[in-house]
């Protein structure tokens, strides 16, 4: 699958113009519903419906980030408070700095995590799928197995092993056991197994050896699989909150996820201003895929189910 | 998302052995050197950080250890306590509960969205950034936002049960609804993922077999029943079989939604959890590696399950044609 789901241009999808798509979307809705307008409305309305339910808490969140404490606790309860919104919440917030700071380290951390799960794992799939060496179909095996063993069983030995070497509360304690991801080594084999050996064969007959062919050649024409598997990494290990938890107990060394999960003991009634650092801490993601949409939705695609 | 054109293309293209992939055809130059050396980072990685730990956790399961100290070689001991620990299987229940009743509706729910969004209507990227977005918070977010409208007085869902004259919920302090209020966060926070799952496997359907159901004078609901969702069964297997794996591992709301504290009558209390709490808390790591390893292996006994189950139908299948 891999080669073409993700390589095919889509569809000149860049430069497809509006009145094409609508076109397109016209068509698939006559295909799916049929032409009764009565099934339209129907789905239609369900549709609405949903995605307000879904926004509504995020809205409703917001909202309250921008009130006073005592408004967000006035019953009965309103979207436009009496006396008008305020930035209080945000500058108290700002103002004591622990939620930049965390958004710093995890974007820190979320990037080094990125940077090099792609790099190890990618390597290691073209190793897999273009290379020949004493033991691989061994170690691919073994590799495949590894996919199986849930991280989650392993907090205990792993903190025993950071305390061992000294990495409990630093970036390298979090870091590093973020990076073996066996699915990923698999998803890049698969994919790399699929670019069609011509091309390789042709920069051999240049003189070419595997690391010239695996950098300039076989890497730049996978850009779409690379990508795919950054976003969903990225995606990952900003959001992960078990691991950075156990190995971190510093408060100037805590991700997002860790910080704000500590915070609420401290100002677990204080809704207005908890609202408003949540909406802080939810903006960059957000933000990302409001830009990044069409690659995001496709790196789910591809890489969602795990390469199957 | 229009790349995903034929159905040989999806994503959820059946499930291939795990071969090794192709190997470049012999007698090649000596110079190309061998391939050792580019598997050999990973393979340092997880070596040091899965090999390792996992077979260390292993060990660590047959030893005594806590604040005093190690105690030493237990044997089977550990394994044997969390045979008989009430509150292990009771936690161990607690994430069956849970996960059986976040994956139906996770994968009910992302179902009945991505063929909605599916049939084309206006405002796509709209209808994606309503359903998907939640899936990019931090959990923390997350929790404080649904404690935030779970609030037992002025919280956003028993304010509007009041002013429609129904009961208030108590949404985290009612034993038989704490779980309930767990699962509708997490279908909240994560069905945005299989709803994109599923739009990719919609996407695939070739528009010609529509448009033979078409011409056969097939209506909607017809060709809902005969053409897609038949066509979705593949994917709707995997969802389940990676939703109900996700589930199982489920932790971090309950523990920040309750403070790290169980909830009420310890009802949301996950295995997990329980785990954590006893290597961390309780600093009996030697027993929680025991139970990570009863745990480790209902996991795996689900997933060689699921295994078992859907190439055993594939099988039937095949013979039946």
């Amino acid at each position: 699958m891999a080669v073409d789901t993700i390589s095919a241009p889509a569809g000149g999808g860049f430069r497809r113009t509006l009145v094409e798509r609508r076109d397109e979307q016209r068509r698939t809705r006559a295909l799916v519903l049929g032409r009764s307008k009565v099934a339209t409305v129907l789905a239609v309305v369900v549709l609405v419906l949903l995605a307000v339910t879904w926004l509504l808490p995020l809205a409703w969140a917001v909202d309250t980030s921008f009130k006073t404490e005592a408004q967000a606790q006035a019953v009965p309860l309103q979207w436009f408070p009496d006396g008008g919104f305020t930035l209080e919440n945000y500058r108290t917030v700002l103002e004591r700095g622990e939620v930049g700071r965390w958004m710093v380290n995890t974007l820190f951390i979320a990037g080094s995590v990125t940077i090099l799960t792609v790099g190890v794992c990618a390597l290691a799939g073209y190793g897999f799928a273009r290379t020949r060496f004493r033991g691989k179909n061994l170690l691919f095996a073994g590799t495949v197995a590894l996919i199986a063993v849930p991280g989650q069983i392993l907090i205990v030995p792993l903190f025993r092993q950071m305390e061992a070497i000294g990495a409990v509360d630093t970036y390298q304690g979090v870091i590093l056991p973020q990076l073996v991801a066996p699915v990923m080594v698999y998803i890049f084999s698969k994919f790399f197994a699929e670019v069609p050996q011509e091309i390789e064969d042709a920069a051999r007959v240049d003189g070419a050896g595997h690391w010239r062919t695996f950098w300039s050649i076989v890497l730049p024409i996978s850009r779409p699989i690379v990508s795919a598997v950054a976003i969903f990494v990225f995606i990952g290990a900003w959001n992960n909150f078990l691991w950075p938890f156990i190995v971190t107990n510093n408060p100037d060394l805590m991700t997002l996820p860790v910080g704000l999960s500590t915070v609420k003991n401290a100002y677990g009634t204080i809704y207005a201003q908890t609202m408003a650092s949540a909406v802080i801490a939810a903006l960059p993601l957000i933000l990302l895929f409001m830009l990044f949409q069409r690659q995001i939705v496709k790196a789910v695609a591809t890489t969602g189910l795990g390469g199957r | 998302m229009s790349t995903v054109t034929t159905p040989s293309q999806a994503p959820t293209a059946p499930p291939r052995t795990p071969d090794v992939p192709r190997t470049p055809r012999r007698g090649r130059s000596r110079r190309e050197g061998s391939g050792w050396p580019f598997v050999l980072p990973f393979l340092l990685v997880a070596v040091l950080f899965l090999v390792v730990p996992t077979l260390w956790g292993l060990g660590l399961s047959f030893t005594e250890q806590s604040l005093m100290g190690n105690g030493g070689w237990v044997g089977f001991d550990n394994y044997a306590e969390a045979f008989g620990d009430a509150t292990m299987w009771s936690t161990l229940g607690n994430t069956l509960v849970f996960t059986l009743i976040s994956t139906v509706p996770l994968v009910v729910v992302a179902l009945v969205m991505a063929l909605l969004v599916y049939t084309g209507l206006p405002g796509q990227w709209v209808w994606r950034l309503a359903f998907f977005a939640p899936y990019m918070l931090p959990v923390a977010v997350v929790v404080q936002i649904f404690v935030w409208l779970y609030q037992p007085e002025i919280g956003f869902l028993n304010y509007w049960l009041d002013r429609l004259g129904l009961d208030k919920v108590g949404w985290l302090t009612d034993t038989s609804v704490a779980m309930w209020s767990m699962a509708l966060l997490t279908l909240w926070w994560t069905v945005g993922f299989n709803f994109l799952l599923y739009l990719s496997a919609l996407q695939a359907i070739p528009d010609q077999m529509y448009e033979a159901a078409a011409l056969d004078g097939a209506g909607g609901w017809r060709r809902l029943f005969s053409i897609t969702l038949p066509q979705l069964r593949a994917t709707t297997v995997l969802i389940t079989v990676l939703q109900v794996l996700a589930s199982l591992k489920v932790f971090d709301q309950m523990f920040i939604a309750f403070n790290g504290g169980s909830g009420p009558g310890g009802v949301t209390r996950p295995i997990l959890q329980y785990i954590y709490d006893t290597g961390f808390t309780g600093y009996r790591m030697g027993y929680a590696s025991a139970m990570s390893y009863i745990y480790f292996a209902l996991i795996i006994a689900v997933a060689v399950g699921f295994q078992v189950l859907t190439s055993a139908r594939r099988k039937e299948q095949r013979r039946g044609r």
